[in-house]
C-alpha cells in the first residue's frame, strides 16, 4: 500500500556510488553565521578594552546576562512543587498561556478577543511563530503572494519566508540621510506592492535600525494596508522592552486589531527579551480573523503545521510566563524589571549622545536618542566599523548597528572617543581595508 | 558538487531564492474572490475556504474519556508513562537533576543553533556506548567512547524535530533517484513500515519527500512479516530510498525484529543493490526492555557495518533520530537529537553547517531546560545508575501488566473457548503499546459497554493498565472477543 505520491519508478539495479565515497561526500560547507563569527572573534580577543556591541541579548551594567528575579523565584517554586510534571503540552500549547499572552499583546478587553476572533498557538519564540504562520500562509493564502519585508530587517526574516515557500520583496524603511524612518518611501512601496501582499511590520524597536513610526505614521500605514487589502504580519519581539510600557509598545498592533470593519492580520510574539527567557523558546502566534466562524478551521490547520514540525511546544518557559501573567503581584514585579532593563538602555543612549556632544564628534547624533530599543543604526560605515574593531577592539556588525544592551557606563566615554576618531580618520571609503570578512 | 542543484548553489553563494511551492503540496483550497467582497456587506474572512483538518484521534479519545463519569473507566490511549496509580511520573533521577540545576544558577541565554555541545555528545554517547562498565555490553555492538565514528549530531525538538530536520536535509542533499534520460531529479522516497506512528507521513510530506510503505506487520500471525519486508526493500524501494526503521518497541505494534532478522535487513543495506539509507527512529531506548544497550543493538550494528571503516566501507548510510521524551520522562521539554554518520570529521562539519541552516529559519535554536536535565543525569555516574534503575522500573511495570493481563485472559479460557495462543502477543510485544488485534467494532463495544478507551486500530497503551484495573480490563477484552457474547 503506497502512502505517498510521486514514487519514483523502480528501474533496473542502479550502479552504486563508489565504495569509498560517502553518501554525503558532496555536501558543501555552509557559510558561517556572520553574528556568530563576530562573537567568536570577540571571545578570542585578548584586549582588556574590548566591547561587544554585537550581542543580541540584554546585559546589566556589569556586562552580565540577566535572569529576572521574578523568573528565578518562579523556577524555584516550580522545582519545589511536587505536583510539577513534565507531560506533553497540547499541540497548540496550554490554554491559559495562550489566553494570557493574547491579553498581553491585544489588551484584555480588545474587541477581537471579546468576539473570539483570535486564534493563538503557543510556539517556539518569535522564529517558531514566524515559521508556522509562514507555512500556513504558503498553504492557504493566495498562491504566488509575496511577503514584503522592510529594508533592512532582522536577518532571519530573509530565510524564514522563502523556506516556507513565500517569496520576499523589500520595502523602503530606513532613511540613511536622517538616520530615521523613510516614511514616504515605505508608504509608496506598500502602495505599489500587489494587492493582498503579506506585509511584515516590526511592532516596536525595529531591528536593526531602532527607527519606529510614530502613531500618526502608523495610522498612515494602516490606511495603505486597508486600501491595498494587504495582510499585516506584526513581529512583536520587544513588548515592554522598548519603552518600558506594554501598552505603548503594543499600540501599533492594537490600532490595527481595533480597526473596523475587522482587519485580518497576524502577530508573532516572543518572550525572549522582555522576560529574559531566550533559550527556553517561548512565544505565541496570534491570527486575528474577521469572524469567529473560521477560527476552528484555522486553528486546526496551524496545529497540523506544528505537529509535522515539532509535535508540541516546550513547557518550561511557558510555565514561567503563565505564572507571571496570571498573578497581579508577579506581573507588577515583572513590569518593574522590564522598566529597569529598558531604562538602562535609554540611559545608555542618553549618555552616549551626551559624550558624543561633549567630545565634539562631527555630525548629528540625535538619532542615538530617538531610535528605540536594543539596537541603534549609528550611521558608521563598514570601514569605520572595521577601524573601531582593529584600533579599539569594539565589535559591531558592519552595517553600523550597535547593541545598546551591550554598552555599559564604564565604556561610554571609550566608545564616544573611538567613534570620534573613526569619523575623523576612517572616513566613508577609507579605512584599514583589513582581512576581516565583511560581517 | 551536486552540479545541477540550484538551491545548493544559491546557499553556497549566500543568496536567497524565491522557491515556488513544491509540486507535491496539494492545494487543499481554492483561492476565492473574497478579497473583492464589499466590506459594507457581510464580513467575509479570507480564511473561509480553509477546511478543518481532521481532529487528532488520540485527542478525541482523551476528551471522550475525561467526559465519561463511569467509575470503572480506563484510558488506554495515553501516550505517556503512568505509574500503578495511573499518575504521571517524574523519574527520581530527573527530579534530582532538577534540584541540582536550580543550585547551579545557570542563565537562560540562547543555545547555539545546533544545540548544547555537551548534550550533543551525551546523546551520541548514549546511543552508541554503554552507560555502565559491564563488558558483557560488547554483545550489543557497543562502542567505546574513544572510538566513536565520525558523525554530525545536533540537538532537536525531540524525535519529531529530529525527523523533520533529517527530512529537510535529505530533500536537499540525499542522492537523487536520477533518470539518465531526464534532467530532473526526484527527491528520495522515504519508506515507512506498515503500520507506523501516525505522525510519520505528515513529517515527511511537509518536508517535501514522497513516501511509500514496506510490509512490516503480519496481522494474521501477529509477527513481523520479514519476508515481505525484505522483498519490499530489495525489489520495491527505489534506489537511494530512505528506509525508516523503528530501533526498538515498534509503535504501534510493539513487535520488533529479532537479532537474526535485523541481520538479514542489514545485509540488504550492505549489499548496496539499491544504495538504501537507514533512518532509525529511536524513541524508547531503555524503555523497551529496560536495558538501554539491548534496545540500541540494532542501531549499533548498523552503524558498525555501514560507517566509515566498517566492513562494507560505505559511510553516510545511517541516520539516527533520538527522543528522550519517554525514557527520561521529559515529554514536555522536547529533548532529542539527530545524528548523521559521515565518512570523516570534515564531512561531519559540512553536514552540521547545513543542518544549522535548516534549523535557524525553523526555530533558531533548541530549548534549554530539558537538555540540561539530561546532561545532569548522564554526566554523573550515580545519577546515571539511578536513571538506569528508573527506566528499568518503568519497563518492568509494563512487563508485569502484560503478564497479568495475559494470565487473566487465559484463565478465563475454559469458559470463553479461545485458542490459548490468542493472547501470547500481549507478552511477546515490547514497549508501551500492545497491538491487540481487536477489530474496530470490538473497540467501539469496549468503549460503549465497558468505558475502556483505545484507538480503533486496536492499539492499547499498557501505561494505562494498573493492578487496580487489569482484572476489569481482562474481563472487558474477553467479553468483546468471545464470539458467543
Amino acid at each position: 500500500m503506497d502512502l505517498g505520491n510521486g514514487v519514483a519508478p523502480v528501474g533496473a539495479p542502479v550502479t552504486s556510488t563508489s565504495a569509498t565515497t560517502s553518501v554525503f561526500a558532496s555536501v558543501p560547507e555552509a557559510p558561517q553565521d556572520p553574528i556568530l563569527g563576530l562573537n567568536e572573534l570577540f571571545r578570542e580577543d585578548p584586549s582588556p578594552h574590548k566591547v561587544n556591541l554585537g550581542v543580541g541579548a540584554y546585559r546589566t551594567d556589569e556586562n552580565r546576562p540577566y535572569v529576572l528575579g521574578v523568573v528565578k523565584r518562579i523556577e524555584q517554586e516550580m522545582a519545589a512543587d511536587t505536583a510539577t510534571v513534565h507531560e506533553y503540552l497540547p499541540i497548540e500549547g496550554w490554554p491559559e498561556f495562550r489566553r494570557l499572552s493574547a491579553h498581553l499583546v491585544f489588551g484584555a478587553d480588545a474587541p477581537a478577543l471579546r468576539e473570539e476572533r483570535v486564534v493563538t498557538l503557543q510556539s517556539l519564540s518569535g522564529t517558531g511563530s514566524l515559521r508556522v504562520v509562514a507555512e500556513f500562509l504558503a498553504h492557504f493564502y493566495r498562491p504566488g503572494t509575496v511577503c514584503c519585508i522592510p529594508q533592512p530587517t532582522w536577518g532571519n526574516h530573509k530565510n524564514i519566508f522563502p523556506r516556507a515557500g513565500l517569496p520576499v520583496r523589500e520595502y523602503r524603511y530606513y532613511d540613511d540621510a536622517n538616520r530615521g524612518l523613510d516614511y514616504d518611501g515605505m508608504v509608496e512601496d506598500l502602495e505599489a506592492a500587489p494587492t493582498g501582499s503579506i506585509v511584515v511590520l516590526h511592532a516596536c524597536a525595529h531591528n536593526p535600525t531602532g527607527a519606529d513610526p510614530d502613531m500618526q505614521q502608523w495610522q498612515g500605514v494602516l490606511e495603505v494596508v486597508r486600501r491595498r487589502r494587504h495582510f499585516p504580519l506584526f513581529d512583536c519581539a520587544y513588548q515592554g522592552f522598548a519603552s518600558g510600557s506594554f501598552e505603548r509598545d503594543a499600540a501599533a498592533i492594537r490600532l490595527f486589531a481595533a480597526a473596523t470593519p475587522p482587519l485580518e492580520m497576524a502577530v508573532t510574539q516572543s518572550f525572549a527579551k522582555n522576560m529574559g527567557l531566550y533559550g527556553e523558546r517561548v512565544g505565541a502566534l496570534h491570527v486575528v480573523c474577521a469572524e469567529a466562524a473560521v477560527t476552528r478551521a484555522v486553528m486546526s490547520q496551524l496545529k497540523q503545521v506544528a505537529r509535522a514540525m515539532y509535535s508540541s511546544p516546550p513547557g518550561h518557559g511557558a510555565a514561567i510566563v503563565t505564572r507571571v501573567l496570571r498573578d497581579p503581584a508577579l506581573f507588577a514585579e515583572w513590569e518593574t524589571e522590564v522598566q529597569v532593563m529598558s531604562g538602562r538602555i535609554m540611559r545608555m543612549r542618553r549618555e552616549l549622545h551626551q559624550a558624543l556632544q561633549e567630545n565634539g564628534t562631527p555630525g548629528n547624533w540625535g538619532h542615538v536618542l530617538t531610535q528605540i530599543g536594543m539596537f541603534s543604526f549609528t550611521g558608521l560605515s563598514a570601514s569605520q566599523c572595521l577601524y573601531l574593531r582593529e584600533r579599539y577592539y569594539i565589535y559591531m556588525t558592519s552595517n553600523g548597528r550597535i547593541s545598546m544592551a551591550g554598552l555599559t557606563s564604564d565604556k561610554v566615554r571609550y566608545l564616544a572617543d573611538a567613534m570620534k576618531d573613526a569619523v575623523l580618520h576612517a572616513g566613508k571609503d577609507g579605512g584599514s581595508g583589513g582581512m576581516a570578512p565583511k560581517i | 558538487m551536486l552540479g545541477a542543484n540550484k538551491e545548493v548553489m544559491n546557499v553556497l553563494l549566500g543568496k536567497m531564492i524565491s522557491p515556488s511551492l513544491p509540486r507535491h503540496r496539494q492545494r487543499l483550497h481554492r483561492w476565492s474572490t473574497t478579497l473583492a467582497t464589499d466590506a459594507a456587506n457581510k464580513i467575509a474572512s479570507i480564511w473561509s475556504h480553509v477546511p478543518p483538518a481532521p481532529e487528532d484521534a488520540i485527542l478525541g479519545l482523551t476528551l471522550a474519556y475525561e467526559a465519561d463519569s463511569h467509575p470503572l473507566k480506563v484510558n488506554l490511549g495515553v501516550g505517556a508513562y503512568r505509574d500503578d496509580d495511573g499518575a504521571p511520573v517524574v523519574l527520581p533521577s530527573v527530579r534530582e537533576a532538577e534540584r541540582r540545576l536550580l543550585q547551579s544558577r545557570l542563565g537562560m541565554e540562547y543555545l547555539p543553533v545546533a544545540g548544547d555541545a555537551r548534550f550533543r555528545y551525551n546523546a551520541l554517547r548514549m546511543a552508541l556506548c554503554s552507560l555502565d562498565d559491564d563488558s558483557a555490553r560488547e554483545a550489543y555492538g557497543t562502542f567505546h567512547e574513544s572510538q566513536l565514528p565520525p558523525a554530525a549530531t545536533v540537538q532537536t525538538l525531540s524525535g519529531t524535530g529530529a525527523l523533520r530536520l533529517a527530512a529537510e536535509f535529505l530533500r536537499r542533499f540525499a542522492p537523487r533517484t536520477d533518470s539518465a534520460a531526464s534532467t530532473s531529479t526526484s527527491p528520495s522516497v522515504v519508506c515507512l513500515p506498515q503500520p507506523t506512528w501516525s505522525n510519520h507521513p505528515s513529517v515527511f510530506r511537509d518536508a517535501g519527500l514522497p513516501t511509500m510503505s514496506y510490509r512490516y506487520y503480519d496481522g494474521q500471525r501477529r509477527t513481523v512479516d520479514i519476508d515481505g519486508m525484505l522483498h519490499d526493500l530489495v525489489y520495491r524501494a527505489p534506489p537511494h530510498s530512505v528506509v525508516l526503521l523503528h530501533a526498538c518497541a515498534h509503535n504501534p505494534t510493539g513487535t520488533d525484529l529479532n537479532r537474526q532478522q535485523w541481520q538479514r535487513v542489514l545485509e540488504v543495506f550492505a549489499e548496496r543493490r539499491r544504495d538504501l539509507l537507514a533512518l532509525f527512529d529511536m524513541a524508547y531506548q531503555g524503555f523497551a526492555t529496560g536495558d538501554a544497550d539491548r534496545d540500541a543493538a540494532a542501531v549499533r550494528s548498523f552503524v558498525r557495518a555501514l560507517s566509515a571503516g566498517g566492513e562494507h566501507g560505505c559511510a553516510g548510510r545511517v541516520l539516527l533520530a533520538q527522543s528522550f521524551s519517554k525514557n527520561f520522562g521529559v515529554y514536555g521539554h522536547r529533548v532529542g537529537a539527530l545524528t548523521l554518520f559521515t565518512e570523516d570529521d570534515a564531512a561531519a562539519a559540512a553536514v552540521e553547517s547545513q543542518l544549522k541552516l535548516i534549523a535557524r529559519p525553523m526555530y533558531s535554536n533548541p530549548p534549554l531546560h530539558g537538555a540540561r536535565l539530561v546532561n545532569t543525569v548522564l554526566e554523573d555516574a550515580a545519577l546515571t545508575q539511578q536513571w538506569r534503575q528508573d527506566v528499568r522500573q518503568m519497563a518492568d511495570r509494563i512487563r508485569q501488566m502484560r503478564a497479568q493481563l495475559r494470565q487473566l485472559l487465559e484463565a478465563s479460557l475454559p469458559t470463553q473457548n479461545h485458542h490459548p495462543s490468542t493472547w501470547s502477543p500481549i507478552t511477546d510485544q515490547v514497549g508501551m503499546f500492545c497491538y491487540s488485534g481487536l477489530q474496530p467494532e470490538q473497540v467501539d463495544r469496549l468503549r460503549r459497554e465497558f468505558h475502556v478507551y483505545l484507538t480503533r486500530d486496536g492499539r492499547i497503551s499498557m501505561a494505562g493498565v494498573t493492578r487496580a484495573n487489569v482484572a476489569y480490563l481482562a474481563h472487558a477484552l474477553a467479553t468483546v472477543t468471545d464470539p458467543k457474547t
